[in-house]
Order: C-alpha cells, then sequence, then structure tokens
C-alpha cells in the first residue's frame, strides 16, 4: 500500500510537504469552482447549471491522463517507490447501496467531504454542521460494521 | 443559446477548478503514487479516537497521518482562495438540518460506498474504473431525485 507508516519510521522528507502542496492545490480548485458553496452544488443537482460537469470532467481528465501515462512507464513514485497503478476498487453490492445513501445525502445538503473542509478553509463556519454529520455518519457505519466483522473477517481491499 | 441555459453562470471557473482539483491528484500520485479521495479521512481519523475495529484497520491506522495533513491542505487551499479573490467569511444560506442530516448520510454512503466524489468520482472515473463509474452513475442519480424531491417540497435554501 502506497504512504504507509514505514516501520522504521522513514518516510521520504519531501513526502508530507508533497501531500500538503497537493491539498492546497484540490482545496483552491474547489474555491474557484464554487464545489465550496452547496448552493451552486444544488444548482446543478435541480438541473438548472450544469457547471459541476465542467468540474468533475475536468479533474477526473487530469487526473486519468496522468494515471494512464505514468502507469505506462511501469516507474516507481520517487518519494515512496510505490509502483504507480490505477485506482482499483472491488465490485460489491456496498457500491451501489453506498452510492445511493451518499446520493441521498449529497442530494438533501448539496456537500461532500472534499468540498465541506474546502468550504471550511473559506470561511463558512456553518458547514461544521455537515462535517459533524459525516463523521457521525462514518462512524455510526463503523460501528455497525465492527461488530459485523467479529463473525466474519473483512476481505475489503487496502484503500 | 443553449450554453446560457445550461451554464446561466458562465463556465471557465467550473473548467478552471476542476482541472486544478485534477493538478492536485496529480502532484499527490506523481510524487507518491497514491490515488487520493477525502472521504477515507473521516474513518483513518476516527482510528485516533475509537477502538472500534472497522477503524483500527492497517489501512487506517498507516495512512492516518498524511490524510489528516492532506485535509488540512484542502482547508488551507480554500482559505488562500477566499482571502485572494475575496469571498473569505462566505457563509451558506442552506438550512443547518439540511447539512447535518444530508451530511450524516453523505458519512454512511461515503464509507459503505468505499469513496467520494474525489476517490470515485475524480481519480475512479480518471481510472475508468467499472466500480466506480457504477458508484457515480448511483450517487449523481440519485442526487438529482432527491434534490428535486427537496425542491418540490417547497423547502429552500
Amino acid at each position: 500500500m502506497a504512504g504507509e507508516t514505514q516501520a522504521d519510521g522513514g518516510r521520504h522528507p519531501l513526502f508530507m510537504p508533497a501531500i500538503l502542496l497537493g491539498g492546497v492545490v484540490f482545496g483552491f480548485g474547489l474555491g474557484l469552482s464554487q464545489m465550496y458553496r452547496p448552493e451552486v452544488v444544488l444548482r446543478f443537482l435541480q438541473l438548472s447549471d450544469m457547471g459541476l460537469l465542467l468540474v468533475m470532467g475536468g479533474a477526473s481528465v487530469v487526473a486519468g491522463t496522468a494515471f494512464a501515462l505514468l502507469s505506462r512507464t511501469g516507474r516507481t513514485a520517487p518519494l515512496t517507490g510505490t509502483q504507480f497503478g490505477k485506482r482499483v476498487k472491488s465490485m460489491d453490492r456496498n457500491v451501489v447501496l453506498g452510492g445511493g445513501i451518499f446520493g441521498v445525502g449529497w442530494g438533501i445538503s448539496g456537500i461532500c467531504p472534499g468540498a465541506a473542509y474546502a468550504s471550511l478553509g473559506v470561511g463558512n463556519v456553518a458547514i461544521l454542521y455537515a462535517l459533524l454529520g459525516m463523521f457521525a455518519g462514518a462512524y455510526l457505519q463503523g460501528f455497525v460494521r465492527s461488530t459485523d466483522d467479529t463473525a466474519a473477517t473483512s476481505t475489503e481491499e487496502p484503500a | 443559446m443553449l450554453a446560457e441555459t445550461l451554464l446561466p453562470n458562465g463556465w471557465l471557473h467550473y473548467l478552471l477548478g476542476g482541472l486544478l482539483i485534477g493538478t492536485g491528484t496529480v502532484v499527490i500520485y506523481a510524487t507518491t503514487g497514491i490515488t487520493a479521495g477525502a472521504s477515507t479521512f473521516l474513518e483513518s481519523t476516527l482510528s485516533y479516537v475509537s477502538k472500534q475495529s472497522r477503524f483500527q484497520q492497517f489501512r487506517f491506522t498507516s495512512t492516518r497521518d498524511w490524510r489528516v495533513v492532506f485535509t488540512l491542505g484542502i482547508v488551507l487551499g480554500g482559505a488562500i482562495y477566499g482571502l485572494a479573490f475575496g469571498e473569505f467569511g462566505w457563509t451558506t444560506e442552506v438550512q443547518w438540518w439540511r447539512l447535518l442530516f444530508g451530511g450524516v448520510l453523505v458519512g454512511v454512503g461515503t464509507r459503505l460506498g468505499k469513496g467520494c466524489t474525489s476517490g470515485h468520482g475524480v481519480c475512479g472515473v480518471g481510472s475508468l474504473s467499472e466500480t466506480s463509474l457504477l458508484n457515480v452513475a448511483t450517487f449523481v442519480g440519485i442526487a438529482v431525485g432527491t434534490a428535486q424531491v427537496v425542491m418540490a417540497l417547497g423547502v429552500t435554501p
């Protein structure tokens, strides 16, 4: 798995700065694209402004191009030694069930995790309600699934 | 004009913002090989305070420190944007109960479904992953339907 804590505590000294820089650019983009405003996301979901398609389309084309080109080189990432690969998640019914529950929540609130972090940065303190809810929801599913795990071992792949 | 009907508030800031979101993802990927998503932070951070076995998995405990840094970077990026463009301190008018209860469902759904708008929507769609394409089609479709119902019920904003 990429980016895990090494047994000797040794990570490349530029590892955390690279993560921070990526986060800053990512957050600035969420600001510029106005996705930090639930109102703008809700306008898309109400089908009155299709801007969100440009945001997600632009972001996934840039990311997808880099993933494809770097994966093809067969090389490893300079700061971790991790082999460049694509994002692979296993398919099961939770992918659809979770997507459906997320969809209801997104349709009610107009906010998703990354956009909520950026929104907090812009100074939108009301978004703390959404962040509180997200942590509560993540805890709730984790609590239920921890109980499940005592009966059946989790077979999920690393994130 | 069709463009003015579909994009009544312009298009350039949407496209440039999206390209930057993708660029931030690439900065992390090109240096570390990580395809980062934003919602894993919720569970990996809970591993600091909860002993539940779900959160204590190695994939959360071994990545929780950099996920905190990633999230702080996103907060900082939002702050820099707000200050640079005179939008700092903007506050949503969407009602608190929508944010709170919608947020709970976002927390459950993104973690059960293995990702959110960044992990599945940007990284997964960029990877042309069938799992992510199915997840994104599901949450966008359901969210459009939900938002239509909420609007029809007269809830604004």
